[in-house]
């Protein structure tokens, strides 16, 4: 209750601030009743779609990374260890360089991006399936090394590529939530909230992972099933987030571990906890980096490492080590 | 409650059991004993499904326990093991994660009967004065006492334990076993544990496996296994077993190489 309200308070605040100061009194008559107003175009065209992404992506990455985290009972993993950001860039990469933009139009970086993370995932997934089921340990090796793989082939894009496109592969790596597509917003919107609601029931899955896999096996838990459809919900997850927000860091790996402090370890709340608390840490954060140094407008990754990290690193060290709710 | 037979179970480098055969009757505590590398934990693996057998068969009430769900299995075999993590959680909220195969899919709440059956697992272990600590805090045999209590809330038929005593003092190692003879007791609970302290598993036990190089060595009453021959045999150390004068159970102490050697000293003498 409390962070959908902070939700809706940063929504709100969100769509005040920016170049053309909105104040909130003006902000209902805008959008209910000023047909072709330049607030409204401003509302609904520009502030409107980047904060829908901005939940849609923040919670999307949160989401991931408690599923994530809660599967390798590792507090370090997070969407991109597993290599398919990786893969989503190289996509977006490839794309940028042989200027599919042009000849695919909106949709070509997206798409490259979510093949990319597709590909990303379904190497890393066969290389860590041995004869026993899905071996998590392999799985984040395997991931590590498709990071890197990746981040390689892309210094190797990077090098080879003109002015112009490097220029759009360095703004794509930075991330950023100005996605001017409504439809791409709109799906991100519902994929998200939709994997919410089936992250919801695994719950009882995740709880038990706590204790271990073999444990969690014990309590009846089919734990090769969950394993794997959790890891494929946290790959699609974030190979769309990054696909059509570029490579946003530091949320799937900070909001998870900050809600655990305060929420505890329980997926039943913790998963819905951390996809609020992702879309007001992501929205906040883009209503910083576009208001910070107005006209100019700060990479989102830039905001979101800056303050995620201070203000993490300033509750963990607040609170006495008893009471910290670390649970990895 | 369980037929094992030719069950021949192993990892990778090899087969860690071979043809074992066993039955437990219902009721019973039945305790696995044998060497380092025996194959005790692999036997207890195979009746939970954690390894899968390469050949022959366990039922459990007449039942392939192949054939069960693993819900079906959780709700009949509940296992108390040295590898679970805890993380951060209350001994209630742990406790009551044994109540996890009776969830359905749909149903994100525990009901009243949850708790009550969580509760009483923890009454009966003596945990439930523990139930808002958290699982890190509690020293090592309150540990012990939740990790039964959740095998308990699995209401299961049968309990499987392995080395439910180690890293404890005997005062906890007693106080662990006195529990698990009276959940025996008043439960009908049929128990099987891997012990390595022989004093323990010959006092606390009906029968007794004794393994040897994957296979059982021998099987029956502790007097008929915890004969100094059949020990020195398989341990091969050189030990004396005697009768505890109380319970008139059999108890078994080893004797240390500098101990035979003042023996046959002072024999010769």
């Amino acid at each position: 209750m409390i962070l959908s309200g902070l939700l809706a308070s940063v929504g709100i605040v969100s769509l005040c601030l920016g170049p053309a100061d909105i104040s909130p009194a003006q902000l209902l008559p805008a959008l209910m009743h000023g047909s072709d107003t330049i607030e409204r175009t401003i509302l609904c065209d520009v502030r409107l779609p980047r904060i829908l992404l901005g939940i849609a992506v923040g919670g999307a990455l949160s989401l991931a990374g408690v599923i994530l985290q809660g599967l390798f009972r590792n507090s370090l993993v997070e969407p991109y260890t597993m290599g398919i950001s990786g893969g989503a860039a190289l996509g977006v990469c490839l794309a940028i360089l042989l200027r599919l933009t042009r000849s695919c139009g909106v949709w070509s970086l997206p798409v490259a991006g979510s093949i990319g993370a597709a590909a990303a995932i379904f190497t890393v997934y066969f290389l860590s399936t041995g004869k026993g089921g899905l071996n998590i340990r392999n799985l984040l090796l395997i991931g590590i090394m498709i990071s890197f793989i990746c981040s390689a082939l892309i210094t190797l894009i990077m090098a080879i590529s003109k002015v112009e496109d490097l220029h759009g592969i360095i703004f794509w790596a930075m991330g950023s939530l100005e996605q001017a597509n409504p439809l791409l917003v709109r799906t991100a919107l519902i994929v998200s909230v939709v994997a919410l609601g089936v992250s919801c029931f695994f719950c009882r899955e995740l709880n038990a992972f706590l204790l271990g896999e073999e444990e969690a096996f014990h309590l009846g838990v089919d734990i090769e099933t969950a394993k794997r459809l959790l890891f494929i919900l946290a790959s699609v997850i974030t190979g769309l987030s990054v696909a059509v927000a570029g490579i946003i860091g530091f949320v799937g790996l900070v909001v998870p571990h900050f809600m655990r402090l305060f929420a505890g370890s329980d997926h039943r709340i913790l998963l819905p906890s951390a996809w609020l608390c992702g879309g007001v840490f992501l929205v906040s954060c883009d209503t910083l980096a576009r208001t910070v140094v107005i006209p100019t407008e700060l990479p989102v990754g830039v905001v979101t490492g800056l303050l995620g990290g201070i203000i993490f690193v300033y509750v963990l060290c607040r609170r006495p080590e008893g009471q910290t709710r670390c649970l990895i | 409650m369980l037929d094992i037979s030719n069950l021949t179970c192993g990892y990778d480098s090899g087969f860690a059991i071979r043809n074992i055969n066993l039955r437990v009757p219902t009721g019973e505590i039945i305790g696995i004993i044998g060497p380092n590398g025996s194959g005790k934990t692999t036997l207890l693996r195979a009746i939970t499904r954690s390894l899968q057998p390469a050949g022959g068969a366990i039922l459990l009430e007449g039942e392939d326990i192949r054939r069960m769900k693993i819900r079906a299995l959780a709700r009949k075999i509940a296992v108390v093991s040295q590898s679970a993590e805890f993380g951060f959680m209350t001994v209630e909220e742990f406790v009551l994660l044994g109540r996890t195969p009776y969830y359905a899919r749909f149903r994100f709440l525990e009901t009243k009967d949850d708790f009550k059956v969580a509760h009483k697992a923890m009454a009966s272990t003596d945990a439930l004065r523990l139930k808002d600590q958290l699982m890190n805090r509690i020293s090592g045999g309150e540990r012990q006492l939740a990790l039964i209590a959740r095998a308990l809330a699995q209401e299961p038929k049968l309990l499987l334990l392995d080395e439910p005593t180690t890293y404890l003092d005997i005062t906890h190692q007693v106080g662990i076993l006195d529990l698990i003879r009276r959940l025996n007791v008043h439960f009908a609970l049929t128990v099987i544990m891997v012990l390595h302290d022989l004093n323990l598993a010959g006092e606390y036990c009906h029968r007794l496996a004794l393994f040897n190089k994957g296979a059982i060595h021998k099987f029956g009453l502790p007097e008929e296994v915890l004969d100094y021959r059949i020990i020195e045999e398989v341990y091969k150390t050189v030990v004396i077993v005697e009768k505890n004068p109380v319970s008139r159970k059999p108890y078994v102490m080893a004797v240390s190489e500098a101990a035979q050697e003042a023996n046959r000293r002072s024999n010769k003498a």
